[in-house]
C-alpha cells in the first residue's frame, strides 16, 4: 500500500513538473542576447552606429522596467575578426554566456555560416542587417528569423523607382564592389531591369575590388561613354570615395546615379552629392521618415541617438531597432498567448512565427517561410540647405508584401518573370520630402 | 581603341602611378639603405593621410584659406617621419639590423599591426573625406572628358619632382654620398669616418616622411579609412619588388607600367584591372628573379 502511495506521488509530481517545464520557464535575472556587428573593418560604418543604437534601445527597455519585469542585457561579437573567431565567439555566448536569443549579423557571408550554426545550438537567432535572399530561399529553419527585407526587395524598388521617375533612359552603366553583395545585386538589378523595360542596353560593367581608393580611370571611361544612368550598390568608403571623385569631376552632371544605399552615406557626402540622383536606404529608413518623423518615439530617438553619436541616424539604426523590436514583441507575445511568467523557448519560437512589430520605420511581419517584409524608401537627393548634405525629395514608400519573392520561389526567377506593367501594379506612397 | 580613348587611359595610368611612385620611393630606399622591408611604410602612409585631412579640417575650421591645405600636407609628412619614423628606427629597427629577415619581417609587419590600431584608436572608423585642396585647382578638360588638375599636372609633377630631387640628392650633395657610401660597404664606410647609426636614422626618416606625404597627397581624392594602409603596402611592394629592391628609376618606370596597365586594363578588359600589377610583378620576376634593375649582390642605389 505505501509502495504504491509512493509511486503515485512520484508520478503526480512528475505529472505536475513535466508540462511546466514545457510551457514556461523560470523567470531570468536578466535576458542576455548577443549581437554581432562589425566594429571593426570597413563595414563598421554600419556596425558601429547599429551597436549605439541597440545600447539606447536596451537602456530605454531597462528604463521601463525591461520585459515583463526582466532586464535586458546585450554583448557584441565583432564580425571584423573573420569568420572563425565570429562563429567560436557566437557558440560560446550560447552555449556557456546564457544567450537566449541571438542577433545576428551584417554580412551575408556571416549569416549564411551562423543559420546553420544556430539550428545545432537551438538558439533562436534574428538576422537584423544581412541582405542576401538565399537564406530562405535555399534552405528551411526553424530558429532563424529575419526581421528585415533581403536583396530582392530592395533590388526592385531601385528599379521601379528608377522606371517611375526616369522611364525614357535608354543606357546604364554599373560600377559595384567585386564581392557577393556587388555581383547578386547587380544579377537581381539587372535581370528585374530587363524584365521590365526590354530596350535597355548596359553599357559597361565594372567591378573595382572591395575597398577600392581609386575610381579615376571607371570615372574616365564613363564620362567617355556617357550613359544615362550609373548603378552603384557599392557602401561605405568605397561609395563615398566614387561618388566624391564623380563629383569632383562633374559626372554627376552627365549622368542619373542609382546609388540604393547612399542613404548611410548622405551626411558623409555633403555637399558631393548634388540634386537629382537616386538614393535608397536598404527598407524604410531614413532620419526624416515621411510618416515617421512626426511621432513623438521616433523624434525621441533620433534626438537621443544624435547626443550620444553626433549624427544623424542610418539604415543600420532602424534596422537595429526592428530586431529589438521584435524580440520585444515576441517576448511580450509569447507571455501573453500562454499566460506565463517567462516564456519558453518553444513558446518563443511560436510567438515569432507571423508577428508583427514596428521598430522605427513602418510595422514589419514575419512570413511563414520567416522573411520579414518591409516596406522600401526611395528617394531624389536634394541639397535644401538645410542640413550641410543631400537630403530626399520625391520620396516613394513602396508596400514590401509586393516586392518580396513569393514563398518558394527563386528570386533571380521570380523577377526575370515580371514585366512591365508590375511597374503600375505595386502599391506606393508618395511625399513631396 | 582610338587614340583619344588611348590618351585618356594614358592620363589615369600617369596620375595613378605617381602616387604608387611616391610610396613606393620611401620603402625602397630604405630597403636600398638598410636592407629591410619596412611593412609599416602602409601605415605611415595612412597616418600622414590621416594627420594631413586633420589639420587641414583644423585649419579651415578656423578660417584659413584652403591653400593652407598645400603646406599642411608637407607639414603632416614631415610630423609623421619626425614623430613615428625617427623613434622607430632608434628604438626598435636598429636592433635588428644583424637579425635575419624572417625576423625583421615580423617585427616590421607586429608594427603595421599596432599602428593600424593606433590609428582605429585616435580617428575611428569612420570614412574621412576632404577634398578642398585638389578642388582649389580646378578642373582640365580632354576630348570631353574631365579631369582634376590636382591629380592629372600636380601629382605627376610632385613625383617627377621627387625622383630628380632623389637622384641629384643621392649623386651630388654630401650626406647623400654618405648614403651611397654605407649601402656600398657598411663597414668600410665606418672605418673611414662616417656615422653609420646617423645614416640609416637620417634615411629611414625621408623613407617615413615619403611614405606621409604619399598619404598626405591622396588625401584629397580618396577616402580615408582603416585598411588603407594595407592596400597601399602591398601595391608599393609590388612596384619595389618588380623593380628590383632599392632600384629608384626603377621603381618610377615599373609603377608607370604598373598604373598604364591597370588604366587600359579598365578600358579593355576590366574584370583583370586588380590583377595587372601582380600579372607584371609575376611575368618579370619569372624572367629575372631578381627584379627589372635589380643586380644581385652589388650596390643598391
Amino acid at each position: 500500500m505505501k509502495h504504491l502511495f509512493v509511486k503515485r506521488a512520484v508520478a503526480a509530481t512528475l505529472a505536475a513538473a513535466l508540462p511546466m517545464t514545457a510551457l514556461a520557464a523560470d523567470k531570468p535575472e536578466s535576458l542576455k542576447i548577443g549581437m554581432t556587428a562589425f566594429l571593426t573593418g570597413p563595414a563598421s560604418v554600419f556596425g558601429v552606429p547599429a551597436r549605439d543604437a541597440t545600447e539606447i534601445m536596451v537602456e530605454n527597455i531597462n528604463a521601463e522596467g525591461g520585459i515583463n519585469g526582466v532586464p535586458v542585457e546585450v554583448s557584441f561579437i565583432d564580425e571584423g575578426a573573420g569568420a572563425e573567431s565570429l562563429t567560436s565567439e557566437y557558440r560560446r555566448m550560447v552555449e556557456s554566456g546564457g544567450a537566449e536569443v541571438m542577433l545576428a549579423a551584417i554580412s551575408s557571408g556571416n549569416c549564411q555560416t551562423l543559420a546553420p550554426l544556430a539550428e545545432d545550438l537551438q538558439v533562436p537567432n534574428l538576422m537584423w542587417d544581412c541582405g542576401t535572399q538565399r537564406i530562405f530561399e535555399e534552405n528551411d529553419y526553424k530558429y532563424v528569423f529575419r526581421t528585415q527585407a533581403n536583396a530582392t526587395p530592395e533590388m526592385l524598388a531601385s528599379v521601379i523607382y528608377l522606371l517611375k521617375t526616369k522611364p525614357d533612359f535608354n543606357t546604364i552603366a554599373v560600377v559595384n564592389q567585386d564581392y557577393a553583395w556587388g555581383r547578386d545585386s547587380w544579377d537581381i538589378f539587372s535581370t528585374a531591369l530587363k524584365a521590365m523595360k526590354p530596350d535597355v542596353e548596359v553599357v559597361a560593367e565594372f567591378f573595382p575590388k572591395f575597398g577600392s581608393p581609386d575610381f579615376s580611370t571607371e570615372i574616365s571611361r564613363l564620362q567617355a561613354m556617357r550613359p544615362d544612368v550609373i548603378l552603384s550598390t557599392s557602401w561605405g568608403g568605397d561609395l563615398d570615395t566614387f561618388v566624391q571623385q564623380a563629383s569632383q569631376r562633374g559626372l554627376l552632371n552627365n549622368s542619373t546615379f542609382v546609388l540604393p544605399l547612399a542613404e548611410s552615406s548622405l551626411e558623409r557626402l555633403g555637399s558631393a552629392l548634388t540634386d537629382g540622383h537616386i538614393v535608397g536606404a536598404r527598407g524604410d529608413h531614413y532620419f526624416l521618415h515621411p510618416e515617421r518623423r512626426d511621432d513623438a518615439d521616433f523624434q525621441a530617438f533620433m534626438k537621443q541617438y544624435e547626443e550620444k553619436t553626433g549624427e544623424v541616424s542610418v539604415y543600420p539604426v532602424f534596422h537595429a531597432s526592428q530586431a529589438i523590436a521584435a524580440l520585444q514583441a515576441a517576448y511580450d507575445k509569447a507571455i501573453e498567448d500562454n499566460g506565463v511568467e517567462w516564456p519558453s523557448k518553444e513558446q518563443l519560437l511560436a510567438a515569432l512565427e507571423g508577428l508583427e512589430f514596428q521598430g522605427l520605420g513602418r510595422p514589419v511581419t514575419l512570413r511563414e517561410d520567416n522573411q520579414g517584409i518591409e516596406a522600401q524608401l526611395m528617394g531624389t537627393s536634394v541639397q535644401t540647405g538645410d542640413y550641410p548634405f543631400a537630403t530626399l525629395e520625391n520620396i516613394m514608400i513602396f508596400d514590401g508584401a509586393e516586392l518580396t519573392t513569393p514563398v518558394g520561389e527563386i528570386s533571380t526567377e521570380w523577377v526575370g518573370s515580371l514585366d512591365a506593367g508590375f511597374i503600375d501594379s505595386v502599391t506606393v506612397d508618395t511625399y513631396e520630402n | 581603341m582610338n587614340f583619344a580613348i588611348f590618351l585618356l587611359a594614358l592620363f589615369d595610368g600617369i596620375a595613378y602611378a605617381a602616387l604608387v611612385f611616391i610610396v613606393a620611393l620611401g620603402l625602397t630606399l630604405i630597403f636600398g639603405v638598410m636592407r629591410i622591408l619596412n611593412v609599416a611604410h602602409g601605415s605611415l602612409y595612412a597616418i600622414g593621410a590621416y594627420t594631413s585631412i586633420s589639420l587641414t579640417g583644423y585649419a579651415l575650421s578656423l578660417g584659413f584659406a584652403p591653400v593652407l591645405a598645400f603646406p599642411l600636407m608637407i607639414v603632416s609628412a614631415v610630423l609623421v617621419g619626425i614623430l613615428i619614423g625617427a623613434p622607430l628606427e632608434k628604438f626598435l629597427l636598429r636592433r635588428i639590423y644583424d637579425k635575419s629577415e624572417v625576423l625583421q619581417l615580423l617585427m616590421t609587419f607586429a608594427v603595421f599591426m599596432i599602428l593600424e590600431d593606433v590609428q582605429r584608436l585616435v580617428w575611428g572608423t569612420r570614412p574621412y573625406f576632404d577634398s578642398s585642396a585638389l578642388q582649389l585647382l580646378g578642373n582640365v578638360t580632354v576630348f570631353g572628358v574631365t579631369y582634376t588638375a590636382y591629380q592629372m599636372i600636380l601629382l605627376p609633377l610632385v613625383a617627377i619632382a621627387l625622383l630628380l630631387g632623389m637622384r641629384f640628392f643621392l649623386r651630388h650633395t654630401v650626406t647623400g654620398k654618405l648614403i651611397t657610401a654605407t649601402t656600398e660597404d657598411r663597414e668600410a664606410a665606418q672605418s673611414i669616418g662616417v656615422d653609420a647609426d646617423k645614416v640609416f636614422l637620417f634615411t629611414f626618416v625621408i623613407g617615413a616622411i615619403l611614405a606621409g606625404l604619399g598619404g598626405a597627397l591622396a588625401s584629397p581624392t580618396t577616402s580615408i579609412l582603416p585598411g588603407m594602409g594595407a592596400d597601399m603596402i602591398v601595391l608599393s611592394f609590388a612596384v619595389v619588388a618588380t623593380a628590383g629592391l632599392g632600384q629608384i628609376e626603377g621603381a618610377a618606370l615599373t609603377a608607370l607600367m604598373i598604373g598604364l596597365g591597370r588604366s587600359f586594363a579598365v578600358y579593355l578588359y576590366p574584370e583583370i584591372s586588380v590583377l595587372v600589377p601582380y600579372l607584371i610583378m609575376v611575368l618579370v620576376l619569372l624572367v629575372r628573379p631578381e627584379g627589372l634593375f635589380g643586380t644581385s649582390g652589388a650596390r643598391k642605389i
